[in-house]
């Protein structure tokens, strides 16, 4: 019963930027435990939709419910964020990234913080002691630390923009593996991509959009018949 | 250490960590106020008597010059790979985030003071006639003014276009009072005279304008 | 109310030419300036008008703040643009008074000086709403004002202070003033105050219009069909 109950509600989202309303009215149940892959052509409002998820952008008008709360900071310690740019410090090394972010976070305690940290970077495929700066990392290893960035809360809820943009695609399948196994654990996961091919056999659901609404939601990886 | 207070050192540390591992900035930087101090020294050549009259102005304009080079910088580095969306989801409140930047500037930028000061000395002939430690007290009392503004005025200034212009255009106004206070109680000190009204504006200054920019700091973070 | 405009319109102009008489011919001959001293007239209702509005622009500023009401920041819009221009006509009446008078271009009395600096921080804030690509450019301008208008008292003081210290030639208005410049003053102010309501009122309108046409725009382009041009 609980796996169904929706854990993200979206009512007439409007989010307007001057004259250009990226948001159209979007409405939506989504419920736990699944992986929904959000598709669609440049300028169909994905990105805007899950940054206005995340907090980062207040809308226009309408309603958003995620986990029961209508403010995000309520629930942000169970939300995980990860966009295009890596949101890391290109000076400092993989786990002083990560401890860093951990003590945004409340991971406070030395040694529950770098075991917890070590765990993260391994989960993702990465080499803990790895000293070098991350500006110095290959893109495929950038995207993998951001992706450990986002899971050090051990969120419920993930919301991935464009996670596999520019990876190799041996980084890019073990990072939908990884993503796999978490919505197995009982994760929410939503990802914005272009590359929906990745998700063709692990998205739960394929949610389209296109100029600002959701025009369709689908099992399978086959854009639907748009009535209008 | 937990809470608000762990955040704000954490995030100081880090700042202080990446100044120091970039340490092209810091030393462009440093270079830059050299030049501040030679050019000015050109501009202005005066008698070991006269200089006590103007350089109350000369250290300030210079600091002042020094300072918004450094407060440029410090948001660049959360604006590159949007590192600031980072914090802004994170539970950690932005009050911490202001102090910790604001900490981190006044570090730095009295860094930069204590380096420019000797050369101003050995440049101006200066010889205080007041007791130093009132200069110090005016020092951190002025830096502290110019660099919680400052700081605030930066984290606006990245919701604009020109960024690097908005801050000095923003943030002279309103330090003006301010400035005022740090010149004419150096002046004041180095020449022997009581500099009482200048060091308790400056006192109230900076607790006001402490106290809203914290009030107000989250409303900027968060104006997308 | 939209009818009261133009009668409001006829009033100002009326009193905006009566005070002119007033000040040019009717007040006495300034003993030791002779006339040059009725500029004094344009310089201090500049200056008390201008001050207001920056006051209606700070308790606007808060209102935005608290209640985020769109006409808030509108009204600190507003009040900010016309006090800036009140500003500018203090500022350069001040050196056409004081060349003639004392021999000097500029003199750091305590009006002229003030006015100076509130000049700066609000034409600062109006480059902030100009140059501001956020999508919150209301709150941040608010903010902007909250933080000039505590800068005031500051500005008062430390001039005060430094005119002590430093004497300078006072503009006008020091000691006692002669009853009938004081009722020229008072009408002067009564007019230049009804026309700085009637251009706020006009520009009011005009923002109004603006946004409400944006809004439009805006809103149909979230209602237009699927594939109609953008």
């Amino acid at each position: 019963m609980t796996e169904t109950a929706p854990v993200v509600t979206v009512s007439n989202l409007i989010k307007q930027f001057g004259r250009f309303a990226a948001l159209r009215g979007v409405t939506a149940e989504f419920s736990g435990g699944k992986l929904y892959a959000i598709l669609g052509d440049n300028g169909a409002g994905k990105t805007t939709l899950l940054r206005t998820l995340a907090g980062l952008n207040q809308p226009s008008s309408g309603e958003i419910t995620i986990l029961g709360a209508s403010k995000f900071h309520d629930i942000c310690q169970q939300v995980g964020y990860m966009a295009h740019p890596s949101l890391l410090y290109d000076e400092m090394s993989g786990m002083e990234n990560l401890a860093y972010f951990a003590r945004l976070y409340g991971i406070a305690s030395r040694t529950r913080c770098a075991d917890a940290i070590r765990a993260v970077i391994l989960s993702v495929g990465l080499d803990p002691d790895l000293a070098r700066p991350v500006g110095q990392y290959s893109q495929g290893m950038r995207q993998r630390m951001s992706l450990a960035r986002a899971l050090l809360n051990d969120p419920k809820i993930l919301l991935l923009d464009e996670p596999f943009s520019n990876v190799d695609l041996h980084s890019a399948t073990e990072m939908v593996g990884l993503l796999a196994r978490m919505r197995d654990q009982g994760k929410t996961i939503f990802i914005v991509t272009h590359q929906a091919s990745l998700l063709e056999h692990t998205a739960d659901e394929f949610v389209w959009m296109e100029y600002g609404k959701i025009v369709g939601r689908t099992r399978e990886l086959r854009r639907p018949e748009v009535t209008q | 250490m937990t809470g608000p207070t762990g955040i704000t050192r954490a995030t100081l540390l880090k700042d202080l960590r990446l100044e120091w591992r970039s340490k092209d900035a810091i030393n462009s930087m440093l270079f830059f106020s050299l030049l501040v101090v030679v050019v000015f020294s050109f501009s202005f050549d005066p008698t070991a008597e006269e200089s006590r009259q103007i350089a109350g102005g000369l250290i300030w304009v210079a600091f002042l010059f020094a300072a918004v080079v450094a407060l440029n910088q410090t948001w660049a580095r959360e604006i590159r790979n949007q590192v600031l969306d980072a914090y802004r989801v994170s539970p950690a409140p932005a009050n911490s985030l202001f102090i910790a930047k604001t900490l981190g500037n006044f570090i730095f930028v009295s860094v930069l003071e204590a380096l420019m000061t000797p050369l101003l000395i050995v440049f101006y002939q200066l010889r205080s006639i007041g007791p130093a430690w009132q200069l110090l007290v005016v020092a951190v009392l002025g830096t502290w003014a110019l660099v919680v503004n400052g700081t605030f005025f930066a984290a606006m200034s990245l919701r604009t276009r020109s960024r690097e212009i908005m801050l000095p255009l923003l943030l002279f106004p309103i330090s003006i009072p301010a400035l005022l206070a740090m010149v004419q109680s150096t002046t004041a000190i180095l020449n022997g005279e009581g500099a009482r009204f200048w060091i308790v504006l400056l006192v109230t200054y900076d607790l006001v304008f402490t106290t809203v920019c914290l009030l107000l700091f989250e409303t900027v973070l968060n104006a997308e | 109310m939209k009818r009261a405009f133009p009668i409001l319109g006829i009033l100002t102009a009326i009193l905006l030419s009566y005070a002119l008489y007033m000040a040019l011919v009717w007040a006495p001959t300034e003993r030791t300036m002779g006339n040059v001293q009725r500029i004094f007239y344009y310089h201090v209702p500049s200056a008390w008008t201008a001050f207001i509005l920056f006051f209606v622009n700070f308790a606007a500023s808060i209102v935005y703040l608290i209640k985020r009401k769109p006409a808030a920041d509108i009204v600190a819009l507003v009040s900010a643009e016309v006090g800036v221009v009140f500003c500018t006509v203090v500022l350069v009446t001040g050196p056409i008074w004081a060349r003639p008078v004392w021999g000097i271009w500029w003199t750091w009395d305590m009006r002229l000086t003030s006015t100076l600096v509130l000049w700066l921080i609000y034409v600062s804030y109006l480059f902030l709403r100009r140059f501001s690509s956020s999508g919150q450019t209301p709150a941040l301008a608010a903010v902007l004002a909250v933080l000039g208008a505590l800068c005031v008292p500051f500005v008062y003081f430390s001039i005060w202070f430094f005119r002590t210290q430093h004497p300078q030639p006072v503009m006008g208005g020091g000691g006692s003033i002669d009853p009938r410049m004081l009722h020229v003053l008072l009408i002067n102010w009564l007019a230049f105050s009804c026309f700085a309501y009637l251009v706020c009122w006009s520009r009011y309108r005009l923002e109004k219009l603006q946004r409400d046409v944006d809004q439009a725009q805006a809103l149909e382009s979230l209602m237009a069909p699927r594939g109609s041009a953008r």
